[in-house]
C-alpha cells in the first residue's frame, strides 16, 4: 500500500506503478481536480490543510480495511496540501484488481469514506474572497461505557 | 484537585477562528474529552458554537467523548472535513 499526503504535485505515475501487477487485469487511476465552482460559488483556487500525520494513518486505515472488504491487495492514495488553482489534481487513488467489478468498487468507497474521515480542509479562493468548505463531521466512535 | 493543562491543536475554520494553531487548557487530572470541550468552551468562546460539529483526536485517532486524557497526549479539535 501507498499512502501519502504531500504539498509536491501528486507522481500518478508512482501510484499506477505501485498498484500494476501481472495478475492485475484492471488498473484504474483516478484524479480528483479542484472544480471551478462550489454550490453556486465561483473558484479560482483551493487551499488545501491537513492534519498531516493522522491524515495519513486515516488514509492507511481506510484503504486497508475497505481493500480487504473487496479482496484487493494493490491500492495507492496520494492526497496534495497547499493552494492549488482549478484543474489541478489533489487526490490520486491507484487501484490494481484481477478483475474490473472490484477495483471500481474499491476505489468508490475509498473516496466515499476519506471524504467523512480523513482530517484535511478545503478553504476556497473565489472572486469574493476566502471561505472554508462546510464538511462533515466524523463519525464518532462509541463510547466505551 | 490536580490541574494538569492539555495543549489541543486546531486546524481548518477553528485556527482561524482562535487565530493560533494550538491552544492550551487546563483540566483536571485524569479528566474526560467532554470536561475538556466544557472548558474550552469557556475559555475560548470564539471556538464554541463549533465545538459540537467537531470530532477530538488524540494521538492520531478519532476517540469519544469519555475517553479519559493523560499527560502527553496529542489532542486535536477535528472540524467537519472536507477532503478528496
Amino acid at each position: 500500500m501507498l499512502i501519502l499526503v504531500t504539498d509536491a504535485p501528486l507522481d500518478e505515475k508512482a501510484a499506477r506503478a505501485h498498484v500494476a501487477r501481472p495478475g492485475n487485469g484492471a488498473v484504474l487511476v483516478f484524479f480528483g481536480c479542484v472544480r471551478d465552482r462550489h454550490e453556486g460559488r465561483e473558484v479560482r483556487s483551493v487551499e488545501y490543510h491537513a492534519y498531516g500525520a493522522m491524515a495519513e494513518l486515516e488514509l492507511a486505515r481506510i484503504a486497508s480495511s475497505v481493500a480487504a472488504a473487496h479482496g484487493v491487495a494493490d491500492v495507492a492514495v496520494l492526497h496534495r496540501t497547499g493552494t492549488l488553482p482549478v484543474g489541478e489534481a489533489s487526490l490520486v487513488v491507484a487501484v490494481g484488481a484481477p478483475h474490473r467489478e472490484a477495483a471500481f468498487r474499491c476505489a468508490q468507497e475509498i473516496i466515499d469514506v476519506l471524504k467523512e474521515r480523513v482530517p484535511i480542509w478545503k478553504k476556497e479562493i473565489g472572486p469574493d474572497g476566502a471561505v472554508w468548505q462546510e464538511g462533515v463531521t466524523p463519525p464518532l466512535p462509541p463510547p466505551r461505557g | 484537585v490536580v490541574e494538569v493543562p492539555i495543549d489541543v491543536l486546531l486546524f481548518g475554520p477553528l485556527a482561524d477562528l482562535a487565530a493560533s494553531p494550538k491552544v492550551r487548557c487546563l483540566v483536571p487530572e485524569g479528566a474526560r474529552v467532554d470536561e475538556l470541550l466544557k472548558r474550552l468552551r469557556e475559555r475560548f468562546p470564539a471556538l464554541a458554537p463549533r465545538l459540537d460539529s467537531a470530532a477530538v483526536a488524540v494521538n492520531l485517532a478519532y476517540v469519544a467523548r469519555d475517553r479519559a486524557l493523560a499527560a502527553g497526549d496529542e489532542v486535536a479539535l477535528i472540524p467537519p472535513v472536507s477532503g478528496g
